[in-house]
């Protein structure tokens, strides 16, 4: 790696990417690395094949999900910027940045941390949670212990709880309103990236 | 000790009126034994009985033996009393709410001290280091270590450990070497006080006191995370006091000449040895408790007993090797918090639960108490101006210093940062007590001229920190708006997206390539399940351990609960077998009301939760609603007179059963014999249900039977056997419910209550839900059994209403994980446009 300002300058729209998420050029740098080890093929861009190349994925139970959660709907590269942008939501929520009042939302603010977890359990991405969704997600995470019937009615209950206006699935609203009590920031965030 | 406990459950009313005063009277016959012993120990007093001596003229029907128990009945008084006090002060929490009750107690340890001092003139009883570490401390370490929220405690161990080892460090350097340049700038006038006493000193009071803290921060409710730094800063920083304690003891022991650096290299190196061998040592006992509680099985009434004598052991073994009791006893409570709750019955489990805080409250009531009576002692009262206010201001200060500097330093690595409001309570919060107290009354007379000022001092501060900052605490949190803790409702979406924000982390840094603290976690989990569970959990436990579903199950759980005591308010549990009855009632009810859900969930919990102040907020739609449908029930007289009559024809089978027994307390334990009477119930009820037809109902004998397999009915909430038939009677599967889930202890009204008012309802229930398409004809034999019962006119219109769809005959087989979840469920469904088609229910009156 070059000097820092030589690096710096083969990252496209470095300046826009640190504006727009919050990232500072140290991370950029970083994760532009990253980015490139990943890459393995130099395309410029990445493929689900590099993100599934990643040990850990395979065994992770959402592994896949928040795979797709890097690619927007249509598509199956991802490059540089969009992949900063995902792993943006993950930064702990910067305070002094938004007391400043900026105008644009962070991908680090709570909602959009809360859309990036309802998108991982929103499948079709009709802004619902159906009932299968969330059961798919049960049988994910839960695994083999839980018979079918029991995750039924756990999914079943789940909506419930939520569920206000009874169409049997969760909106965002819901979603969000559901987890209000819950310390987003703290629970959505990594130290590293602050 | 605890053997005689609950004796004195039994005295305290009759002592109560004479307690306090009487005491100090007798106590002072026997100052001379009790001298040193204090109130633990027991070993002088058979020695002095004496009646060996005393030739025996005529044989005594009554003889006065008062040297014979003194130590023992000594003891078993002063706790007594000591709890006595507990309970006049929360007797009011008009006082308790201001003051917290650790102050309290040290008040009325002042009045109780002086009592005895008025009539020995002599301080008799004090809080002696034998007792307090070795009997009253354990068990109030073991119950921190045993309910300590663990994910919390090790997400921030990094900094409790900072504020525990450093912290500790700091402060007892600071005040040691402050109090000695006073010393020499001649603030105190003439003391015989070096500076490794000093440093002695000031490390005997760096460590702030679990036992203050627990009591001083419970009231205070401050949010979880505060808590735990304090907290755990209190329970691990006793491994650097004893350290420090130990190591400057020994130098004050070798004189300032003797210490070298190879001294000062065993001094540090020993406190790496005392506080990870304590570690290591409660991490041993609590493998070994979680081994052991694995094999228990045939001996449940004792299984509790294991952790404590366990837990006893760690620490007594960490004392003998001399490393960090209680790091040891914390680690151990710790370590085999999860195994030994998924490993015991769930009755041992709560027994060990408020066992442990019965030990503990009472052990920390007692202490508390005699710090108090400690103090009224004249002879440990040596003033020292200079010195006393300099250390109470020190220990003040330099506490607040040590605590925003390592906060500073830490709040660059902490993903939250600590604000500075809880700076300021966590500073605040460092209060000293018992153990101070404990060690400075440790302290050699011969080697440190002014002992006595030491523990005076100490006492001093000790009553500065508990009394002034304990009262102050709670006005300061309000006033600073520190976070409270929030209550904790469980929703099974928040647990489950909580878990799959722990994924989400571990897949971003993997995909992002850095090892972080999730990583970590995932891979201790992974090892977890993998070796510790299987080693140290029941195979049949370790399937139950999800966390997703253990939240579906406590709730299911407390819906049952709530489910049943409101319900048996108005009246019998009839309906709760018949799901679709109260379906039926709801969709009445709501015609009835026809406000919207969400208003009337807000409405109704609320009313709810002013009933019942303790609980937590309870997801109570469907208790609601049943609690309206009964009251729906107009003839609620009829169904209690019912009722009683059935409790009366059947309760000596159930007093039989209830006999006593030291080893055997579930009642009908036998699965067999439950199954065998099970399958020739459930014949009885084919044959009255093919019997129906022609009117001829073979009653008595399904009463009979289902009394008694009724008593299995409360075991019936387990999960385990949930694959049973979909559609069949309720009885079914809660007959064959195994027993490991039962509730049937906490709850013992539950056999009695099974009564009905008659058994001719439940056939109904299992023709229509045999046959849900002639539901309609059975109900008439059924109320020429049931002449004036009120409740057959519910059931009757409730199967009305049979499962209509595949899917809905499903829903009602779960309600034997969930009554409540099927519940609402139903209703839901009922709200939905998609209408079930309701035969048109026989009209009630026909039957009456």
């Amino acid at each position: 790696m070059g000097s820092s300002s030589s690096s710096r300058n083969k990252i496209p729209n470095a300046q826009e990417l640190m504006d727009q998420t919050g990232f500072s050029s140290a991370h950029l740098l970083r994760l532009y690395d990253r980015f490139e080890c990943l890459d393995r093929d130099n395309k410029g861009y990445l493929s689900p094949d590099d993100f599934e190349a990643v040990g850990g994925l395979a065994m992770n139970p959402i592994g896949g999900r928040i795979i797709d959660a890097f690619f927007s709907s249509g598509q199956d590269t991802v490059d540089f910027s969009s992949f900063v942008w995902i792993l943006a939501h993950f930064r702990p929520t910067d305070r002094n940045r938004n007391k400043e009042g900026t105008q644009q939302e962070l991908p680090d603010s709570r909602t959009r941390k809360l859309k990036f977890a309802f998108q991982l359990y929103d499948l079709d991405r009709d802004g619902k949670i159906s009932r299968e969704e969330l059961l798919q997600v049960l049988r994910a995470m839960l695994g083999l212990q839980v018979t079918e019937e029991q995750l039924q009615s756990i999914a079943e209950r789940a909506i419930q709880e939520v569920d206000l206006d009874k169409d049997d699935a969760i909106s965002f609203d819901e979603f969000k309103k559901s987890l209000e009590k819950v310390d987003i920031d703290t629970k959505m965030s990594i130290g590293f990236l602050k | 000790m605890a053997t005689s406990w609950l004796l004195k459950l039994f005295l305290c009313v009759f002592l109560m009126a004479c307690g306090g005063l009487s005491l100090p009277s007798e106590e002072a016959e026997t100052q001379n034994t009790q001298r040193d012993t204090g109130t633990g120990s027991s070993s002088n007093a058979t020695g002095d009985g004496g009646h060996g001596a005393v030739a025996i003229a005529a044989l005594r029907i009554v003889t006065w033996k008062w040297h014979h128990i003194t130590a023992p009945y000594l003891v078993a008084l002063w706790i007594l009393v000591a709890w006595l006090c507990k309970l006049i002060i929360e007797s009011n929490h008009h006082v308790t709410n201001v003051i917290p009750e650790s102050v309290l107690l040290i008040c009325f340890g002042f009045m109780l001290g002086g009592m005895i001092w008025g009539a020995d003139k002599v301080q008799t009883f004090t809080l002696t280091p034998t007792v307090f570490f070795y009997f009253l401390l354990p068990q109030v370490i073991l119950d921190a270590g045993y309910h300590m929220p663990n994910k919390l405690f090790f997400t921030n161990l990094g900094a409790i450990l900072v504020y525990a080892v450093i912290g500790t460090c700091w402060n007892a350097a600071s005040l040691g070497l402050s109090l000695w340049g006073c010393h020499m700038g001649g603030l105190m006038g003439d003391l015989d006080i070096g500076l490794l006493q000093y440093l002695l000193f000031g490390s005997l009071m760096a460590a702030v006191d679990p036992v203050a803290v627990i009591a001083v921060f419970e009231q205070v409710q401050v949010n979880g995370v505060l808590f735990i730094i304090v907290f755990g800063e209190s329970l691990l920083n006793d491994g650097v006091t004893v350290v420090l304690f130990n190591v400057f003891d020994g130098f004050v022991s070798l004189g300032g000449s003797q210490i070298d650096a190879a001294e000062i290299v065993k001094g540090i190196v020993s406190f790496f040895v005392v506080a990870f061998g304590g570690s290591l040592v409660g991490i041993a006992f609590g493998l070994l408790i979680s081994l052991l509680t694995r094999f228990t099985k045939n001996i449940q009434i004792i299984e509790p007993g294991f952790i404590f004598v366990m837990g006893y052991l760690s620490y007594l073994t960490a004392e003998m090797l001399s490393l960090s009791a209680i790091l040891s006893t914390v680690f151990c409570g710790v370590l085999c918090q999860k195994y030994v709750r998924a490993n015991m019955h769930e009755h041992s489990v709560q027994t060990v639960k408020y066992a442990m805080k019965v030990f503990a409250n009472g052990s920390e009531t007692i202490i508390f108490v005699f710090l108090g009576i400690s103090a009224i002692d004249k002879v440990i009262w040596v003033w020292n101006t200079g010195f006393i206010l300099l250390t109470v201001f020190f220990v003040f200060v330099y506490r607040f210093i040590g605590v925003f500097f390592l906060t500073w330093i830490l709040n660059r690595y902490r993903l939250v940062p600590l604000e500075f409001i809880d700076q300021v309570i966590m500073s605040y919060g460092g209060l000293r007590g018992a153990v101070a107290y404990g060690l400075a009354v440790m302290l050699d007379e011969n080697k440190i001229k002014e002992k006595n000022l030491m523990v005076c001092t100490t006492l001093i501060v000790v009553y500065c920190t508990v009394i002034w900052q304990g009262i102050t605490m709670k006005p300061l949190v309000t006033w600073l708006k520190v976070k409270r803790a929030e209550v904790n409702e469980l929703t099974l979406l928040e647990k489950m997206t909580n878990k799959m924000f722990n994924h989400t982390l571990v897949a971003i840094e993997d995909i992002s390539g850095q090892i972080g603290h999730n990583y970590l976690r995932s891979k201790w989990k992974y090892f977890e399940e993998k070796w510790m569970s299987r080693i140290l959990m029941k195979p049949s436990a370790r399937k139950k351990q999800d966390e997703v579903f253990n939240v579906f199950h406590q709730l299911n759980l407390k819906d049952a609960m709530e489910y049943v005591a409101e319900a048996e308010r108005r009246g019998s549990l009839e309906f709760i077998r018949k799901e679709s009855v109260v379906i039926n009632f709801r969709k009445k009810f709501e015609s009835e009301y026809s406000e919207d859900m969400p208003d009337m969930r807000a409405n109704m919990s609320n009313g709810h939760r002013a009933t019942s102040t303790t609980r937590e907020r309870i997801p109570s739609v469907s208790v609601e609603m049943h609690k309206h449908t009964m009251k729906a029930m107009t003839e609620a007289e009829a169904v209690n007179a019912h009722h009683l009559l059935d409790q009366h024809l059947y309760k000596s089978r159930n007093q039989h059963r209830h006999g006593f027994s030291r080893s055997d307390f579930i009642i009908n334990k036998d699965e067999k014999e439950v199954q065998e009477i099970f399958k020739r119930t459930m014949k009885n009820r084919m044959d009255s249900f093919q019997s129906a037809k022609m009117g001829v109902s073979p009653k008595t004998v399904i009463k009979h039977t289902k009394n008694e397999h009724q008593r299995k009915m409360p075991k019936g909430k387990s999960i385990s056997q949930t694959k049973l038939c979909y559609s069949c009677d309720e009885d079914f599967e809660f007959s064959e419910g195994d027993s490991t889930s039962g509730y049937d202890l906490p709850y013992p009204s539950f056999p009695m209550r099974d009564s009905r008012p008659g058994g001719g309802i439940e056939n109904s229930a299992f023709v229509s839900d045999l046959n849900p398409t002639d539901s309609l004809q059975t109900p008439d034999w059924l109320a020429e059994g049931e002449l004036d019962s009120s409740m057959v006119a519910p059931s009757l219109r409730g199967q009305a209403s049979p499962p209509s769809s595949p899917i809905e005959m499903r829903r009602l087989g779960l309600l034997r994980i969930s009554t409540r979840s099927t519940d609402t469920k139903q209703m839901n469904n009922d709200q939905l446009p998609l209408p079930p088609t309701p035969p048109p229910p026989p009209p009630p009156s026909g039957h009456m």
